[in-house]
């Protein structure tokens, strides 16, 4: 049987920088007149998203696509799905294509629920027919069914989600991509959308899943491809892959994450994460963050215009990309009533850290403070490595095999009956006194 | 060619669309696709048929620049909006795959709505001054046919121009407002001395509008030659228009 995709010397070259973004008609006259007099000062670099990538991917097969932001996956997914073409290189696909590649995408705020379902729908590829026909399961899955004919702009951002969703997973293609749409959402919502797309694998649809939720990746897919700095860098089966991937998340020095240079952000940018620093409670820069310490973790941003009732905030994620804990001003329901512009920096002060040592993953978020409005959204955008501690007062240096968590603790023995051994050497000899 | 039968429907969604949110929130809703024309035509006919007396085939004034109007306004109407549909739809281009094509053509049909309300009043103009159409009544569909062509070549190329130079929309009220005074509407053809004829006919809004005119209306023999001018011009304009847009759309989702 063909092969449902195939791709062959994948390249993909962007040029940034200089005033090429957005150009006028009347600059470009300019340039063209003033040719060979006035040198053009704008430098213009190239970047190569993608650089000779090739890879089949059979019917029926399910292969995740996993790398750090910015290796060129989102790339890879946007030629795959004919939204945008490559440089040199060619990509063959067999079989009909749904690409989710943002949830509700065609949604219109004027429009309802329902006109909405159909409207999304036929982007992505369902005739009004199928629609009809699919359209009570449709409003099932998605648990929106009092709301159906309200315009969406009342909709709050996880009905959205689950709107959206619950049209994607009823498409029936032939080969489905995904990228990271999960990364929003509530734990029970992420679950049924895996459990959809389980079932696709099921029918023996193929398709590719990209996410930073590890766990799901292995769960869902038998083969993974790992891509970095626009190449692939291993190719084959999920564990083996994912455990290399883990392996290579290197160590910062200090434990701070430089953001200005991430271009892999969703939100309009208006206010931005800058940098992520780990302090002790005194201000100093911490190497070593060590389970049970206390911590500063301080948010540096810049907001290139004021900003209102802001909400900064972050998820916790493990290696494996369970979803740990969350925070954020929102959640200690503090207002900031105007934010002004420039740069200033947010500090959230950790009492104790209760976490075991591993490392951690953080995705920065900062919306408004209805939760609406995206200013800006790095996922994984921090990595915070905890070093064992002696957290119980044990003398033991416990470790994550210990789990991920720990509460402050103690135990307390008065309920048992015990004969008052002290050491080791007593107990002994009352055991021998006792033994018949 | 194909792939675009394949998403018909997505094209009558895109025009639902457009509808839709158009009249959705306006309080006036169809009203106003009457309003715009009925207003320009109330304004021209005190300028331009009383002030300025220009004459007008014999026929009453408004009647004369109405008729005129109604194929004028929806190239105009659709054109100032397909011309930013691309860039509107930044964030569908970026997610999703769909022939781009579909965004401009879905404004075109949308327009057709406020064309056939637009030409239902002329209708009715028609009978209030007691005018007889000619037999060429029936030719009517061609002209509306050279008048989609038209609208759609152009809108396809200012379309793609604007996702690249983003002052193209900026500069399209003034083209705009240029246009129509480079069109019979106004005035009728024949105000203009013959020997400058032939270059105003390389303009196709001017073949659009007199031939509506010359089905609708009486008045003098229509030039065959200079509209035949026309026509041609409106169709190497579409056929530009669509090898524009077909060449640049690979780029649309990079630097839209």
């Amino acid at each position: 049987m063909k092969p449902a995709i195939t791709v062959e010397k994948l390249a993909k070259r962007y040029t940034i920088g200089g005033a090429d973004q957005g150009t006028n008609l009347r600059e470009s006259l300019v340039r063209l007149i003033t040719l060979g007099f006035i040198r053009s000062n704008s430098q213009e670099q190239t970047i190569w998203a993608l650089r000779d990538v090739s890879f089949s991917i059979e019917q029926g097969e399910t292969v995740g696509l996993i790398g750090r932001n910015g290796a060129g996956k989102s790339t890879l997914l946007k030629i795959l799905s004919q939204i945008t073409y490559p440089t040199s290189g060619s990509t063959k696909v067999n079989g009909r294509v749904a690409a989710l590649l943002e949830v509700g995408t065609g949604f219109h705020q004027e429009l309802t629920g329902r006109e909405n379902i159909f409207m999304n729908g036929s982007i992505l590829g369902m005739t009004k027919k199928e629609v009809e026909r699919k359209f009570e399961q449709i409003v099932e899955f998605s648990g929106v069914r009092k709301f159906l004919d309200t315009p969406i702009k009342r909709y709050s951002s996880g009905m959205r989600l689950r709107l959206g969703f619950a049209v994607a997973a009823h498409l029936d293609p032939d080969i489905l991509i995904v990228d990271e749409v999960l990364a929003v959402g509530d734990a029970a919502f992420q679950k049924k959308c895996l459990n959809a797309m389980a079932t696709l694998r099921q029918g023996a649809r193929t398709v590719l899943f990209v996410s930073h939720n590890l766990a799901a990746v292995e769960n869902l897919c038998s083969r993974c491809i790992w891509i970095d700095g626009g190449e692939i860098r291993m190719d084959g089966e999920s564990r083996r892959v994912i455990e290399a991937y883990m392996g290579s998340m290197g160590a910062n020095d200090t434990l701070a994450s430089d953001l200005d240079s991430v271009e892999n952000r969703r939100g309009n940018g208006k206010i931005r994460y800058r940098r992520i620093e780990f302090l002790s409670p005194d201000g100093t820069p911490q190497k070593v963050i060590r389970a049970g310490d206390p911590v500063v973790i301080r948010f540096h941003y810049f907001a290139s215009e004021p900003i209102l009732e802001p909400s900064f905030g972050f998820r916790m994620y493990s290696e494996m990309g369970t979803f740990i804990t969350e925070s954020s001003t929102w959640h200690h329901s503090i207002a900031v009533p105007l934010l002004e512009p420039g740069a200033g920096y947010l500090d959230l002060e950790i009492d104790c850290l209760n976490l075991m040592s591993a490392k951690y993953l953080l995705s920065l978020w900062l919306t408004d403070n209805t939760g609406e409005l995206l200013y800006d959204n790095v996922e994984h955008g921090a990595i915070l490595e905890v070093e064992k501690a002696n957290i119980y007062q044990s003398g033991r240096d416990l470790d994550s095999r210990s789990g991920l968590v720990f509460f402050p603790q103690r135990w307390d023995l008065s309920g048992t009956r015990t004969h008052g051994a002290q050491s080791p050497a007593d107990a002994a000899r009352v055991r021998e006194s006792l033994t018949p | 060619m194909r792939e675009l039968w394949r998403y018909r429907e997505l094209l009558y969604f895109f025009a639902w669309r457009d509808i839709k949110v158009r009249y959705r929130q306006a309080a006036l809703g169809a009203a106003w696709a009457l309003l715009q024309p009925v207003i320009t035509m109330i304004m021209f006919t005190l300028l331009f048929g009383k002030l300025a007396h220009l004459p007008s085939n014999g026929i009453p004034y408004p009647l004369f620049v109405y008729c005129a109007l109604v194929p004028w306004t929806y190239f105009s109407g659709v054109l100032a909006l397909a011309s930013n549909s691309l860039v509107n739809n930044d964030q569908l281009i970026t997610k999703v795959y769909f022939p781009r094509v579909l965004l401009p053509a879905g404004t075109a049909v949308a327009g057709l709505l406020d064309f056939i309300i637009g030409s239902l009043l002329l209708v009715g103009l028609m009978f209030y001054y007691h005018v007889t159409p000619r037999w060429a009544l029936l030719l009517s569909p061609l002209v509306v046919l050279v008048m989609l062509l038209l609208t759609t070549g152009v809108s396809m190329a200012m379309a793609a121009a604007n996702v690249r130079y983003r002052d193209v929309k900026y500069a399209l009220p003034f083209i705009i407002q240029t246009w129509m005074f480079a069109t019979p509407i106004i005035y009728p053809a024949a105000m203009i001395p013959q020997k400058f004829r032939p270059f105003l006919a390389l303009n196709p809004c001017w073949g659009m509008v007199e031939a509506f005119r010359a089905c609708l209306l009486p008045g003098p023999p229509v030039d065959l030659k200079l509209i035949g001018t026309s026509v041609g011009v409106t169709i190497a304009i579409f056929i530009c228009g669509a090898y524009y847009f077909q060449r640049t759309q690979r780029t649309f989702a990079d630097i839209i």
